[in-house]
């Protein structure tokens, strides 16, 4: 057991690819069994991906190292042969930040798996769909272990693809295939801007490893040009404000199952934009600059999202906007923590560990409120809020996860959304008090918006028929809304044991560096 | 184990439940001094709405475009221009990421 153990943490960074890029091969060979058992097989190699994923997750965070593998080497665990100066094959480098992401991507990734089991029943052409989940579920975690820029734009490249392919996955739909068009024409040309900054930092230091990029760059003109294009197209795939407006389209489109996976997506750019900044260019001080830039951004994000939200009478595209809002907290806590990134100060490292913390608790109650929108519309066939009424009637479960969803994202004690937007409010009062007030009024905002839907939805008259959802979609929404309450009840046990680890490897770029390379 | 150090204090969701609860319990014994000649389901717990009937429950709901109609209305400019950019239009998308990128090459020093 203990071997089996110490082989799956070896070969734990190579498997976390291998096993859902070889399950979304075999998925059109299974589907062609029957429905039954391609639905067992997708669960079962995404629960696979994510009991590996935690298991990494365990080692990583209690020893707070890194996580190393070379491909196609004979010692996959040495980056740096004999006679090497530099790495040469692709490594990737798991430190407390990639596996946080990661589990984030492999835990929205099952839980959309389950709930697709009843949701995507009646659709056509489900062998593509599944493939596509674990394609894209591939991507997301690659983007987040990667530490080669050339193999990170080959993974933004296959979650970008998948994503667009799963927001049109229903044909007949004009407004689906308009979403698609959109997020591909982004995704491609955010995607082209960052292979140009690749192709910048590698004509100069003839190196595509980040550890090895971050311990010779030098900050010259063109590494500040590289740098500007990673922020914008990162930023633009993160969906900050005013790059955002292929979000509420692709998010309001695709099928809820699908709109989870894509806020999974959608936080590996973040994750991508944040260690860009803080590894590759965190030795620099100008990156501060950076740092102030992300705060401004990231109130427009919240202000608009929230006003935008407001505005809305569809169901998905309220709520995407409110993801909107809630991209701006996690850039505001970032954009704190970077733009005081050299000053050390304890609240900068608060910030950071506030944006982290509400990546996760994002991912949680947005993931959960999409959910259950796709639940009123499986059960309704309605997205318009003009539409429905009295559903709480019906669908009593799908109303419960409502509230714990509305509650969280709208940062309501106890709910976890709260304990990260305190950390983000401290830290910002440091920075300004009026940027606090404005993140602080905003989040009341978005609680107006929950209590629009709510109302509109869930109370009156029935004005639908309704009754509530299959089991499989439930269980996907109680895990996300179990999940919810557990880190809102016990925040300490998750910052301590989870956040704390990610936002050290974030702040000590010498030491992933050293790590890496052992001690270049 | 319970206590999440924020910096510059704390929050606790035990402390929290805890104090709701009492505050809630407070609520109650001060809802026990009401007026003892409340009678339920007479005509004095109806609302008045200006001598109107007040129509049956099951026929009154509030639809969403008419929610938060006073704050709209007043930020009616504001919409305007937010509505002139939304115009789902993928080239107006791309010009935004070109706007964006312009400024960071203005203010990292680039341009």
């Amino acid at each position: 057991m203990v071997d089996i153990i110490d082989v799956l943490l070896t070969h734990g960074p190579a498997l976390i690819i291998a096993v859902p890029l070889f399950g979304a091969f075999l998925t059109p060979l299974i589907s062609r069994l029957n429905d039954k058992a391609r639905n067992i097989f997708v669960i079962a190699v995404m629960g696979l991906t994510e009991f590996i994923v935690l298991l990494l997750a365990y080692d990583i965070f209690t020893t707070n190292g890194v996580h190393t593998y070379t491909f196609g080497s004979k010692q996959p665990l040495l980056t740096l042969p004999s006679g090497y100066l530099v790495p040469v094959r692709i490594i990737f480098e798991i430190d407390g930040l990639s596996i946080f992401m990661g589990i984030i991507a492999v835990t929205l990734a099952l839980v959309a798996s389950i709930y697709s089991w009843s949701f995507m029943r009646k659709e056509d052409g489900l062998d593509k769909y599944y493939t596509l989940l674990l394609l894209l579920t591939t991507g997301m975690l690659g983007m987040v272990s990667t530490g080669d820029m050339f193999n990170f734009f080959v993974f933004l490249e296959i979650t970008s693809i998948a994503s667009a392919a799963l927001v049109a996955f229903r044909v007949n739909k004009g407004e689906s295939q308009e979403a698609a068009f959109k997020y591909i024409v982004l995704s491609s040309i955010g995607a082209l801007f960052v292979l140009f900054a690749v192709a910048i930092l590698y004509g100069q230091y003839d190196a595509l490893n980040i550890a090895t990029l971050a311990n010779r760059i030098r900050y010259t003109f063109l590494d500040k040009v590289a740098l500007v294009l990673l922020v914008a197209s990162l930023g633009m795939k993160a969906g900050i404000v005013p790059m955002h407006m292929w979000l509420p389209d692709a998010y309001g489109e695709a099928p809820a199952s699908v709109t989870i996976a894509i806020v999974a997506a959608t936080q590996a750019s973040l994750y991508a934009l944040i260690r860009m900044c803080f590894t590759l260019y965190g030795g620099i001080t100008s990156v501060a600059t950076i740092g102030w830039i992300l705060i401004i951004l990231a109130m427009a994000s919240i202000f608009i999202g929230v006003t935008m939200a407001l505005l809305q009478s569809d169901f998905k595209r309220m709520i995407a906007y409110a993801a909107v809002a809630e991209i701006g907290y996690m850039v505001l806590g970032i954009g704190v923590g970077l733009a005081l990134l050299f000053s050390r100060t304890p609240y900068s490292v608060k910030a950071i560990q506030g944006g982290i913390f509400h990546i996760i608790n994002d991912a949680l109650d947005v993931g959960l409120l999409f959910l259950v929108a796709g639940a009123v519309f499986y059960a309704t066939k309605e997205r318009l809020l003009d539409r429905l009424g009295g559903l709480a009637r019906n669908m009593r479960y799908s109303t419960i996860f409502f509230i714990i969803g509305a509650l969280a994202v709208a940062g309501m004690p106890p709910m976890n959304g709260f304990a990260s937007k305190l950390l983000i409010y401290e830290s910002t009062y440091q920075v300004s008090p009026i940027l606090a007030v404005v993140a602080i009024l905003a989040s009341i905002l978005l609680l107006a918006v929950m209590v629009k839907i709510f109302h509109s939805a869930f109370m009156g008259p029935p004005l639908v028929k309704a009754a509530d959802v299959p089991k499989t979609m439930l269980i996907a929404m109680a895990i996300l809304a179990a999940l919810i309450i557990f880190f809102g009840l016990f925040p300490n046990i998750v910052v301590e044991n989870m956040v704390k680890p990610a936002a050290d490897a974030l702040i000590n770029q010498a030491t992933y560096i050293s790590q890496v390379l052992g001690g270049v | 184990m319970f206590t999440l150090e924020t910096g510059s204090g704390f929050w606790n969701p035990i402390i929290w439940i805890g104090v709701i609860f009492i505050a809630l319990l407070i609520a109650y014994v001060i809802r026990g001094f009401g007026r003892r000649d409340y009678k339920r389901d007479t005509e004095q717990t109806k609302p008045f709405l200006s001598g109107n009937v007040e129509p049956d429950k099951e026929l009154v709901h509030l639809r969403a475009k008419n929610l938060y109609w006073g704050f709209k209305e007043t930020l009616k400019g504001y919409y305007e221009i937010l509505r002139k950019i939304h115009n789902g239009m993928v080239s107006d998308y791309v010009l935004w990421f070109v706007i964006i990128m312009c400024i960071l090459f203005i203010v990292m020093g680039v341009l």
